[in-house]
């Protein structure tokens, strides 16, 4: 830690120990990237397929390669339906099978059923089922993960074009700022959700179609923060003082001024995150979202309204969006507590005002 | 003798549980003036602020505090609110920042009059406008309905000087009030303060780190340094037999001594016919373009090898927008030319390469280093990027020594700016210009937000400099007993036109135009 803490700045150690001081914050982000971590692992967590297995005295990795049914003694030559009552026996008389937690996939349908679907919580399934018979946690799960990525690569591309664009006309000003403006003005007039919505009519929108088309208007909201700041810092005097040494353009945009416009950039990161989470999961709901079958919130919470019936698919779709988006609220409270300098302040003038009123 | 109207006593002030003032203890008579004098971070902006609890909150104030027979150190917050700005004015150092941009000149004052005096309507805009005339503001009439923003720095300082005597206070404290101004309007707004003084029976508490000022205007003086008193007693007393040693190094502390003489030889740097304009914005979208604002009327001038050409003038004069075109860091119209390049028909990447050549020291030691870079970063940053053959030892080897010549160990290479004071920021800066070897360099007021006695230092390392590297020199100050004592030649600029130039010591013994004599008698230079 000591050598981490000497290759900061101090201005940069200062807003570490300020995140670190905020309890709710630090808690916050060590529980979602803990969830994160957790659903990254989906596969080994939730699949309708063991992760190993003996059979024959054979080793398997069903989770990895995919084996015809031929291979467990099996009828057909299709890949192998673990959860088949007939092979399940197969595997029992002739090795073992080391299964995840849940053994069910995002969209693996129970067969084996005893109740209509959607059926509440039971042993068999943690938080029950929804309408066509999958479970929901394992739906959960990789929900959780999908949206969680989409968000993270939505705002790492948002967060290159944005501060790009905007670092260009803050730093040159001018017609360059002018026109950029302008185009930007016209270009945020675009209803994006009516042209998801359009396309949805000729394309089958997958995660990278969506991605694409949210990328092409999601960075117009940093661009005005990352243009304040570069007009502001294009004129301080370390900025001019690089100028007159001689350096390009992209040194002393990437060098001098992109480190101020850092902290307006990052304040300005969680929300950009949980806008993203919101939109996909708002699209999903619409059914103008991922291709169906796709494991999505948006779709157990619509699956939630559709079936006032079986509260639970509702209430964990509403329980998982919440936690997630709080979680990231707090994150990105506490990261722009850390980076202003006057809230750091005021906590600390906090005690000194009782010992002056003593 | 009668009661003083201001005692302190025994005052302590410490931030959260850091002390910055130590056990002052001073009083002031009514129709007096108490000068308290000291260097950047003494703690006399903190002490006058702390006699009227303006003080942050995690300030803690210990010691008596008597104004005529009220204990200060016992009001309430409603008491306070009755004291400040009746009994007691208060004039900030910042003119530009100190009125609110929002409201108008009369609204400003008139408040002053409607909180304290329950004046209204006609009333209280006869008093504003009695008050305007008080401090000898033009047109008070048309005044009271102006912004600030449409006055200048000295018509700004008086409208706060009427704000702080608007309620007939019997203490003014003034902290740093003419610091932000031209030397000739300092003397304008000293000259009203002391009438107004003798006028109302006020005791002033003036705050300042200009000796040469404190001398002519005050009565008494009190020495700070680091939170403590040095000395106090009367001006003539203090000046002719100083006690305290800190005191005697301030009072050494005026730039002496004169440049190193120039050989002869064919100027470095030519500039002809070298003008700047601004265009103006226009007014509305069918007017006609307004003509360009011309910051600098066409100029020539050259500067020889080791050579240093002063440029002296007041704010808005356009000493800067001349350096920065000289600097390329501007658009201008004319030539400029540095050896046998002509640096005003390049430009680009051509330009950029012959960057090191002439560089430039700015005017903010706080704002010229980056923050967020230490010290061996920003002095080899250039150096890397115009000698990129150099290797990784060389470069270091190249630094250390460079921080050697400006006076700082090599150990400083790797901490942050903010670790450093003023004067040695800005020997960091004077470094990061000479490692790139320039034949010019370009300094833009690099005293003036610096200390005195720093200020002395700052300047022989810059002659010791030029002695040992035949650097040649464009020096801008408004300070003229630092253009003496670096200057071979001095430039007098006004509104954007050079009235006078010639060498240094006859240009300052006898000057010709009618401008430069103001300037220089206002200076009140040592001889």
């Amino acid at each position: 830690m000591a050598s981490l803490s000497s290759y900061f700045s101090p201005i940069t150690r200062r807003r570490l120990a300020a995140f670190k001081a905020n309890r709710r914050a630090r808690v916050s982000l060590w529980l979602f990237t803990a969830l994160f971590v957790f659903s990254l692992f989906a596969e080994l967590i939730a699949n309708d397929k063991p992760i190993v297995m003996q059979y024959d005295g054979q080793w398997y990795v069903p989770l990895l390669v995919d084996y015809p049914e031929t291979e467990f003694d099996g009828f057909l030559p299709t890949r192998t339906d673990y959860l088949d009552p007939f092979i399940q026996q197969q595997i029992k008389e002739h090795g073992w099978a080391l299964w995840p937690a849940i053994p069910y996939s995002y969209q693996t349908l129970d067969m084996n059923m005893t109740r209509p679907s959607p059926a509440p919580p039971d042993s068999r399934h943690w938080l029950g089922t929804d309408d066509q018979g999958r479970d929901v946690l394992a739906r959960v799960i990789y929900g959780f993960r999908l949206s969680v990525a989409f968000a993270l690569v939505l705002t790492a591309g948002s967060l290159v074009i944005g501060v790009v664009v905007g670092g260009v006309q803050g730093y040159f000003g001018g017609k360059i700022d002018l026109i950029g403006q302008r185009v930007t003005e016209i270009w945020s007039g675009l209803p994006v959700l009516f042209l998801l919505i359009i396309l949805a009519s000729f394309v089958q929108p997958g995660f990278w179609w969506l991605l694409g088309i949210m990328l092409l208007f999601s960075w117009l909201g940093l661009v005005d923060i990352v243009r304040a700041e570069f007009l502001r810092a294009r004129n301080l005097e370390y900025v001019r003082a690089a100028k007159a040494m001689g350096l390009p353009s992209r040194l002393i945009m990437w060098r001098h001024v992109l480190p101020n416009a850092m902290v307006a950039t990052l304040t300005f990161i969680p929300f950009l995150f949980t806008g993203a989470i919101g939109t996909l999961t708002a699209l999903d709901f619409l059914g103008f979202g991922l291709p169906p079958g796709a494991p999505s919130l948006g779709e157990l919470a619509a699956q939630g309204k559709n079936n006032l019936h079986a509260p639970w698919l509702g209430i964990t779709a509403f329980m998982t969006l919440a936690i997630m988006l709080s979680l990231l609220v707090f994150i990105g409270e506490g990261l722009r507590d850390a980076f202003d300098p006057r809230h750091v302040q005021q906590r600390q003038a906090g005690p000194a005002q009782e010992t002056q009123n003593a | 003798m009668p009661n003083p109207l201001l005692r302190i006593e025994n005052l302590n002030i410490a931030f959260d549980d850091t002390p910055v003032v130590h056990a002052l203890s001073l009083t002031l008579n009514a129709g007096e003036t108490l000068a308290i004098v000291g260097e950047s971070g003494s703690g006399k902006s903190v002490s006058a602020l702390g006699i009227i609890n303006l003080l942050p909150s995690n300030a803690t104030i210990k010691g008596e505090r008597w104004l005529g027979d009220t204990d200060l150190s016992t009001l309430t917050q409603d008491q306070w609110n009755d004291v400040r700005g009746n009994r007691v004015g208060f004039i900030f150092q910042e003119p530009m920042t100190s009125l609110n941009p929002l409201h108008r000149v009369g609204k400003q004052i008139g408040e002053a009059l409607r909180l304290h005096q329950g004046l209204r309507g006609q009333a209280a805009r006869q008093r504003c406008k009695a008050l305007l005339e008080q401090v000898k503001l033009p047109r008070p009439e048309e005044l009271l309905d102006a912004w600030p923003h449409q006055l200048s720095g000295g018509q700004r300082q008086r409208v706060m000087i009427a704000m702080a005597i608007a309620n007939n206070p019997s203490l003014l404290i003034a902290d740093e009030p003419t610091t932000a101004l031209d030397v000739t309007v300092q003397q304008e707004i000293l000259a009203l303060l002391r009438e107004l003084r003798d006028h109302h029976a006020m005791g002033m508490l003036f705050i300042s780190h200009d000796l040469n000022l404190v001398r002519r205007h005050a009565d008494r003086i009190c020495v700070m340094h680091q939170g403590r008193i040095q000395e106090i007693g009367p001006v003539e007393q203090v000046f002719q037999h100083p006690q305290s040693d800190y005191t005697k190094a301030l009072l050494a502390a005026e730039p002496e001594g004169r440049p190193q003489a120039i050989k002869q030889a064919p100027p470095l740097l030519t500039a002809r016919q070298l003008s700047v304009s601004f265009k103006r914005p226009k007014t509305g979208l069918f007017k006609r373009q307004p003509p360009a604002f011309v910051a600098v009327q066409p100029t020539d001038f050259q500067i020889t090898p080791g050579e240093t050409l002063g440029i002296v003038g007041e704010s808005g004069s356009g000493k800067t927008t001349l350096a920065s075109a000289v600097m390329r860091l501007v658009t201008s119209q004319g030539d400029v030319t540095l050896g046998n390049d002509k640096l005003s028909s390049l430009s680009g990447d051509d330009l950029r390469r012959q960057r090191h050549r002439f560089q430039m020291v700015f005017q903010d030691p706080y704002g010229a280093l980056s923050p967020r870079m230490p010290v061996f970063d920003i002095v080899s940053e250039g150096l890397r990027f115009h000698y990129p053959h150099l290797n990784d030892k060389e470069v270091t080897q190249r630094v250390n020594q460079t921080l050697h010549e400006v006076g700082l160990p090599e150990s400083c290479a790797a901490r942050y700016p903010h670790e450093f004071s003023g004067g040695q920021r800005q020997r960091i800066a004077v470094a990061r210009a000479i490692i790139l070897e320039p034949e010019l360099l370009v300094l833009d007021e690099p005293t003036s937000a610096l200390d005195r006695t720093v200020q002395k230092q700052l300047v022989t390392l810059l002659r010791d400099l030029q002695a040992r590297r035949q650097l040649s020199y464009l020096f801008i100050s408004h300070d003229l007993a630092v253009i003496r004592a670096m200057a071979h030649r001095i430039m007098v600029l006004k509104d954007g036109e050079v009235v006078e130039q010639g060498p240094c010591l006859d240009v300052l013994s006898a000057p010709k135009h009618a401008y430069t004599q103001t300037l220089i008698a206002a200076a009140h230079l040592a001889p």
